[in-house]
């Protein structure tokens, strides 16, 4: 064993990690080798982040020893373990959006000239052969970081950790936001990065990630410690049975749902709709009763065409006729009295109001209907929220807990509850599933199908996980640059058939 | 049991605390300090009546800045429309000796209201429509108020010897309380009202949380904030009345100096956070009883008004630590660490 | 219509000052800065000044610096920069005022304290002090007091062998308060019926009637029943009191003897209204001795370190007569 512990240059033992009233670590264990990726693996809630942020100096663990390049650590503060060697890329980017993306890089650390002046020349440059060369990324450094989408602060974010000397990268979640293609670049930069003997911590909730880039797998549920395996040794559906605690087939997750018929009757149609910059010409048809899915890569313009149809963004051009009349539009009430409802993408920053309590997020959109005079009495209230926390089977201790102490699945359901209560027409989903663990997952997708074959609602479903297009749509319009490039009918869709029209080589069957 | 750990967790139990603390020192260090005796004319006289009523103007600026600060914002400029409010209403009254007003006292009363909520308005349209940000602009109305009721006054101070007008902020006659604590007991009924019978506080604290995601979830970001700073021009224009009343006149200097400070103090002693989102309509009130307790302490320990401002930041320091996320959160660690110790010791000694 | 008179005043005035520049070569500059407009009696002070300016044909650049030092200081920096040929200010504290005045004096500007009192390291960084004599004032409160009290054979209320006073101070630090308390002490201390008196409570009321009226009520609810004479340092106080002992059920004027110094309308009114005693007149109409000092300064004439305006005593009894001749 003694010999053994050469090759690990960090371990973690016996953490125990309290919280007033919660015990979020129970006696995790977590060894990681020189020069491996480990992916740390477990259902939203199962203390992942918290074992991060112990290891991070976030939090100061309650008990326990972390030893690190063979000495015992006690990190107070994240500068102080990113001193040691440790840095962090968290799921939401946090960086500075109205700095430069070279000062982001270079915050704290920036080159200095001969006076002791910030030598911005030399950091532009250093700043874009670091992109150029480690991520293949070519922009000017000289924009402010909010000015890039969210997949390239992501990237950026990354840029500045592998550039401060580090032993260990954690990687929370960052490929939730990138495109297969970005994924795919910062997979070979991983590689290269454990070549040169960084080890690599990987936390995803993408299997097919796991098992394409990760050695080694720490298994944790609950806030304990299920375990530590060879990725080679592991079957997937072992994996997953571990994260869940319990045995499930692996085609329960890959089958297809049962998918809605669309009615005849359509609901929304758009011609030629247009937002400078953002969307072009849009023809759109939605029919009662059916899910369409929106594909395409991050910043297609998948997210401002529903923003668009929401009223979030004003159409400069072209028409939107709902049930058979053209509508204007002004702001998202206009829609909302439509019946369309919206849940966007980042679920923090535009869906739940994190100190309302659960029953208040739901019943927020409702009261807005309403208006501020017409108050929904409080036994109404407590009844809605019941009735959708036990539909949706939300897990909470009671519908006055905030909703910002909800795991990501608990408060996406949240959100969609917000607006089932306003029985809208078209319900539209923004990366629904994004972050969340795979049962919710599985869940959400459920939900959007059941509620157009049922109810003959129509959804739309945007998702940049191409199965999940596959298993939830009977249409899928792809969208590259601002632009519809192909509509596949239902006996096309197929994740190869979508990534081919992303390309711009599907045409159609016939 | 239960009861007092429901009082502990609640937010009101700090500013509680604290002005039963300050009740405590006065009962120990001041003689007669809660003595209340009915006058021949049948008021009540003595230092709590005094506490209430001086705090009556305090009260109604910090009820509406519950709200402003609610949204995420702040109104620094209340204490200047209280100055504009009061010069409005004295100058339409008209500082004539023989006590006759120049124009009739409902319009006048009217007038004083109005500015204030046109003061509110303003400050909506800057903060609500040009986004810009509360501070800054409030802090337009905040340099440029006195500076409006000087103008209006004529840089006088004018006294008003018309009676009716000394009523609002002394006793109306065969009224044992004081008027301006009737009125602050009126606003803040009609508070609880928009509180419970509207959804006014759940619309402002959404848009406080998170005004993205409120606007995301259809609400008129926009006509919340007008109305919360509409709403706290209309409590400045009120407490101003109130303030010129106390001393029937004018005053375009003094009237309501440093009150938006004493209001903001009062909405975050009372648990209301700077940052937005949940009110405590309950711990403003008790948060600004509690400055006007500590002014009226200082008075009556002989502590000299240009002093006061040291003493209160002392205590507000205090306050405003033991608030602190950072502290709680030591509080409980270091409880936490003495229960393992003594369960440890139990362990030893059991073993 | 007041605001509309106001507007076109100040609009006249920017008029007046625009013709004034062009001329004024031949007039004599002179930079103001008042400390604001904190009573009826300031406000006097600041019309007297402005009127006797025009009298005098000078070319006023007059500042308010709305009760704040660094205002002060910084009026007094920008009439250095303009270079005006006199600069006149009335001090709102009585220290701090080194560096600003050796300024002016390095720009050989003679500099003329007006009203209030300060304290320089240097006596010859200002020419002289114009106004009127807190000192005296102080002096002559007493001396009122004592014949009051002694005349009208006034006995305490609570019974005892003293009579009680409490104190309404003006603003810590000013030398209006400074000096009334100095002199009031001085004569007080001096007098053969010293042992009669008994100072109860003093407090600063900061020279407003809001803080004026929350001090006195707050001495009233300690020692309702003891209180025999108020001495306020300026009237607007007084007035605020005024309130606060009518409100604790007492009449003042004939429960506790009131007396208070500045001579405002509002305190002759209350006067008339047998509500107060008396006034020790701060007579604010110091415009005109200011300006022909300061004529007599540029003409390199001497003058004295100290120039007194004329300054008198009004009781109850004769508030009646004199009240409709008062200026302010």
């Amino acid at each position: 064993m003694a010999s053994d512990n050469d090759n690990y240059i960090l371990q973690m033992k016996h953490i125990d990690m309290f919280f007033p009233g919660v015990k979020a670590l129970k006696d995790v264990s977590f060894n990681l080798k020189k020069g491996e990726i480990h992916s740390l693996m477990g259902e939203n809630g199962a203390g992942k982040s918290t074992l991060v942020k112990v290891l991070t100096g976030v939090y100061q663990k309650t008990n326990g020893q972390i030893s690190f390049d063979g000495n015992i650590i006690e990190p107070k503060t994240p500068l102080e373990s990113q001193q040691m060697g440790i840095s962090t890329v968290y799921q939401e980017v946090n960086l500075c959006a109205n700095l430069s993306v070279a000062e982001n890089i270079y915050i704290g650390r920036e080159p200095r000239g001969a006076l002791g002046n910030i030598d911005w020349k030399t950091m532009s440059k250093n700043a874009s052969v670091l992109l150029k060369e480690n991520l293949g990324l070519d922009i000017d450094v000289n924009k402010t970081l909010g000015f890039y989408p969210v997949a390239m602060q992501q990237m950026i974010a990354i840029a500045r950790a592998i550039d401060t000397k580090c032993k260990i990268l954690i990687l929370d979640e960052p490929t939730s936001s990138l495109s297969d293609k970005e994924t795919e670049r910062l997979f070979d930069i991983m590689r290269s990065l454990k070549a040169k003997g960084i080890s690599i911590i990987f936390i995803s909730h993408f299997l097919e990630q796991i098992y394409t880039i990760c050695d080694r797998i720490t298994i944790l549920r609950d806030g304990t410690y299920v375990g530590e395996y060879e990725i080679r040794n592991l079957e997937r559906i072992d994996l997953i049975s571990k994260m869940m605690g319990k045995e499930i087939k692996e085609n329960d997750i890959e089958s297809n749902l049962d998918k809605s018929r669309p009615h005849e009757n359509v609901f929304l149609e758009t011609r030629n709709m247009t937002v400078p910059g953002k969307v072009k010409n849009l023809d759109l048809k939605i029919r009662e009763g059916e899910v369409i899915g929106l594909a395409g890569l991050l910043g297609s313009g998948r997210t401002e065409i529903a923003e668009t149809l929401f009223g979030v963004l004003q159409k400069s051009s072209g028409s939107i006729n709902i049930d058979g009349t053209d509508i204007r539009v002004k702001c998202p009430m206009d829609m909302m009295n439509q019946k369309i409802a919206f849940c966007p993408e980042d679920r923090k920053v535009q869906g739940i109001i994190g100190d309302l309590s659960v029953r208040e997020n739901i019943i927020l959109a409702m009261q807005a209907k309403d208006g501020m005079f017409r108050h929904m009495p409080r036994s109404r209230q407590n009844e809605l929220a019941d009735y959708y926390i036990d539909l949706l089977r939300i897990k909470v201790s009671d519908r006055e807990q905030l909703v910002s102490n909800l795991s990501g699945g608990n408060q996406q359901k949240v959100i969609i509850a917000r607006w089932l209560a306003t029985q809208p027409s078209l319900l539209i989903l923004d990366e629904p599933t994004r972050g969340i663990d795979v049962g919710t997952k599985s869940e959400i997708e459920n939900l959007a199908v059941t509620l157009a074959k049922e109810k003959g609602m129509s959804v739309i479903f945007i998702s940049g996980e191409l199965a999940e297009e596959v298993r939830t749509c009977s249409r899928v319009l792809v969208i590259r640059d601002h632009e519809k490039v192909a509509e596949l009918s239902e006996d096309e869709i197929s994740t190869a058939h979508i990534m081919q029209a992303i390309a711009g080589d599907y045409h159609g069957h016939a | 049991m239960d009861m007092l750990k429901k009082f502990t967790h609640s937010s009101l139990m700090l500013p509680l605390t604290a002005l039963a603390l300050l009740l405590l020192f006065n009962a120990i260090f001041v003689d007669g300090f809660f003595k209340i005796q009915v006058m021949e004319n049948g008021n009540l006289f003595g230092r709590p009546i005094d506490i209430l009523y001086r705090a009556s103007s305090l009260i109604i600026l910090a009820l509406g800045m519950t709200f402003v600060i609610a949204t995420a914002g702040v109104d620094i400029s209340v204490g200047a429309v209280c100055a504009i409010s009061a010069a409005s209403c004295c100058v339409l009254l008209g500082g004539d000796i023989s006590g006759v007003a120049q124009h009739p006292f409902f319009i006048a009363i009217l007038a004083g209201l109005g500015v204030g909520i046109l003061a509110g308005l303003w400050n909506g349209l800057l903060v609500a429509k040009f986004k810009i940000q509360a501070m800054v602009a409030t802090l337009i109305l905040l340099t440029a108020g006195r500076g409006i009721a000087q103008l209006l006054t004529d840089g006088q101070i004018i006294t008003v010897y018309y009676k009716p007008f000394s009523y609002i902020g002394g006793n109306i006659p065969g009224i044992p309380l004081p008027t301006a604590l009737l009125i602050a007991v009126c606003m803040v009924l009609l508070v609880i009202i928009l509180d419970k019978k509207t959804s006014i506080g759940l619309m402002v604290q959404s848009v406080g949380i998170n005004q993205t995601a409120s606007r995301y979830a259809g609400i008129n970001v926009t006509l919340v904030l007008f109305c919360v700073y509409i709403f706290s021009g209309f409590c400045a224009g009120t407490a101003g009345l109130i303030e010129g009343s106390f001393i029937k006149a004018a005053d375009a200097n003094n009237c309501g100096l440093n009150m938006e400070m004493d209001a903001i103090l009062a909405v975050t002693l009372g648990g209301t956070l700077m940052i937005g989102g949940r009110y405590y309509i309950g711990g403003t009130i008790i948060g600004a009883i509690t400055i006007q307790t500590l002014t009226t302490t200082m008075y009556a320990v002989g502590v000299s008004s240009d002093r006061l401002p040291a003493v209160k930041a002392i205590v507000i320091l205090l306050i405003i630590v033991f608030q602190s996320q950072k502290f709680k959160q030591m509080y409980s660690n270091y409880k936490l660490k003495r229960k393992d110790r003594a369960s440890g010791q139990k362990e030893a000694v059991n073993a | 219509m007041k605001l509309v008179k106001t507007l076109m005043a100040v609009g006249l005035g920017a008029a007046i000052a625009a013709v004034s520049v062009a001329q004024a070569a031949d007039k004599i500059t002179i930079g103001f800065s008042q400390i604001g407009a904190e009573s009826e009696w300031r406000t006097a002070n600041t019309n007297d000044v402005k009127a006797a300016a025009e009298a005098h044909n000078i070319d006023l650049k007059f500042s308010d610096a709305q009760q704040k030092q660094e205002n002060q200081i910084k009026a007094i920096r920008t009439f250095i920069a303009q270079k005006v040929d006199l600069i006149g200010f009335v001090p709102i504290v009585a220290t701090g005022w080194d560096n600003i005045l050796r300024e002016a004096k390095r720009a050989k500007i003679p500099v003329l304290i007006m009203d209030r009192d300060l304290t320089v390291s240097d006596d010859s960084l200002y020419v002289a002090k114009i106004g009127t004599d807190s000192y005296t004032e102080g002096k002559k409160v007493f001396a009122w007091l004592d014949n009051y009290i002694q005349t009208n054979n006034i006995k305490p209320r609570n019974g005892g062998d003293k009579i009680n006073i409490v104190i309404l101070e003006g603003t810590v630090g000013s030398s209006a308060a400074t000096g009334r308390a100095h002199g009031f002490d001085d004569a007080l201390k001096a007098s053969p019926n010293k042992d009669k008196y008994n100072i109860l409570a003093s407090q600063t009321g900061d020279f407003t009637r809001q803080k004026g009226q929350e001090v006195m009520e707050s001495f009233l609810k300690s020692n309702r029943d003891d209180i025999d004479v108020l001495f306020a340092h300026n009237d607007d106080m007084a007035l605020g009191a005024i309130q606060a002992i009518e409100a604790a059920g007492l009449k003042p004027s004939k429960d506790i003897v009131i007396v208070s110094v500045d001579g405002v309308k509002g305190i002759f009114q209350a006067m008339v209204d047998g509500k107060a005693n008396a006034t020790v007149e701060c007579n604010p109409l110091q415009g005109d001795l200011f300006f022909t000092t300061a004529e007599k300064i540029l003409k390199g004439e001497k003058v004295p370190k100290s120039v007194f305006v004329e300054e008198g005593v009004y009781q109850a009894d004769e508030a009646a007569k004199v009240f409709p001749t008062r200026k302010y």
